[in-house]
């Protein structure tokens, strides 16, 4: 399976964060790395939304949604931080 | 107004298609008319939603064409497998409804402020964002430098061919044709290379802004050979569409 980027859920993020998460920066809570969500691994396959870390393929956010409702997982990030 | 553009809560929206223009047999350009637009940035997309009789939905995320300040126009390839594209390509008309919410993404994005010179690489239907680009850079006169290399299968799909041709000068197009040239071809042939990158990008003493769009190894391949040029990974803009040009 083929990764796309966080340029692919940019309105995703939208949704949950209310605003423009894709020049977010983000470290990984495995391997330290730090980058820019755009630049995260993305993979929209059902049932939901996985996204890794480019530099170890750590799990960073998990994305799901249920009878409307999104249920979020952030636990792979230490920090997520959006610009400015 | 950049930046402020795609602040806040993004809603559905009615956009009502206003002309559909078809680009190569499989690629369709659909111009929209939609009431509520807050304006886009150069390199943006939006989400497309469709909805069946019996409730089942599907979301697609397309690149904006138009360049900021024109009317918002996509440019959708068709999958023979796909669940939105072969209706937006084949079925929609002028005058017909679509569900849409935009603009989105603050990151792939290019505004006259970031200068350059600009080396833009396509693959496919990643031609698309590069476009708004291109037309973006040619509306307001920017004298940045711009070369665009353009990676297509054939001839027949290479998108927007006539625009490419036209444009002012201070942009320069170069092709590559992966699997048939025509007679005669004098373009290069086969698939992006570093050799290919290395004949063809701005060197990087001039400091480039590249921007990268295609398919998922397409990307990675050519971020990968411009950082192996010199180009420092901040300076390379990259989007993925997947293996199948469609996201």
């Amino acid at each position: 399976m083929e990764a796309l980027d966080g340029n692919a859920i940019g309105g995703l993020l939208l949704e949950v964060f209310g605003v423009e998460m894709t020049t977010a920066t983000g470290t990984c809570d495995h391997c330290g790395a730090t980058g820019v969500v755009a630049e995260f691994a993305v993979y929209r396959q059902a049932p939901g939304t996985v996204v890794r870390c480019p530099a170890c393929e750590y799990v960073l956010m998990v994305f799901s949604q249920l009878h409307g409702r999104y249920c979020v997982d952030l636990g792979g990030l230490r920090t997520l931080a959006a610009a400015g | 107004m950049e930046g402020t553009a795609v602040r806040g809560r993004l809603t559905w929206q009615v956009a009502v298609v206003d002309q559909v223009v078809d680009e190569t047999p499989q690629v369709r350009t659909i111009h929209l008319k939609v009431p509520e637009w807050a304006g886009h940035r150069a390199g943006q997309h939006l989400d497309v939603r469709l909805t069946a009789e019996d409730g089942y939905r599907a979301e697609r995320s397309y690149s904006i064409a138009s360049a900021p300040g024109e009317p918002v126009a996509i440019t959708v390839e068709r999958l023979d497998d796909g669940e939105v594209s072969p209706y937006l390509t084949e079925e929609l008309r002028a005058g017909d409804e679509l569900e849409l919410r935009g603009p989105i993404g603050g990151y792939f994005v290019w505004d006259a402020g970031d200068g350059g010179p600009l080396m833009l690489l396509a693959g496919g239907s990643g031609i698309v964002p590069l476009r708004s680009i291109l037309r973006h850079r040619e509306r307001i006169g920017s004298r940045v430098p711009a070369r665009l290399l353009y990676s297509s299968r054939t001839l027949a799909d290479v998108i927007y061919h006539s625009e490419l041709s036209h444009y002012a000068s201070g942009t320069e197009v170069i092709y590559t044709l992966t699997r048939q040239q025509p007679p005669g071809w004098t373009g290069h042939a086969g698939r992006v290379d570093a050799k290919l990158l290395g004949d063809v990008a701005w060197p990087a003493g001039t400091a480039p802004l590249a921007y990268v769009c295609g398919p998922t190894s397409f990307v990675e391949t050519v971020a990968t050979g411009l950082v192996g040029l010199g180009y420092p990974a901040g300076r390379v803009k990259t989007e993925r569409f997947g293996a199948t040009g469609g996201r």
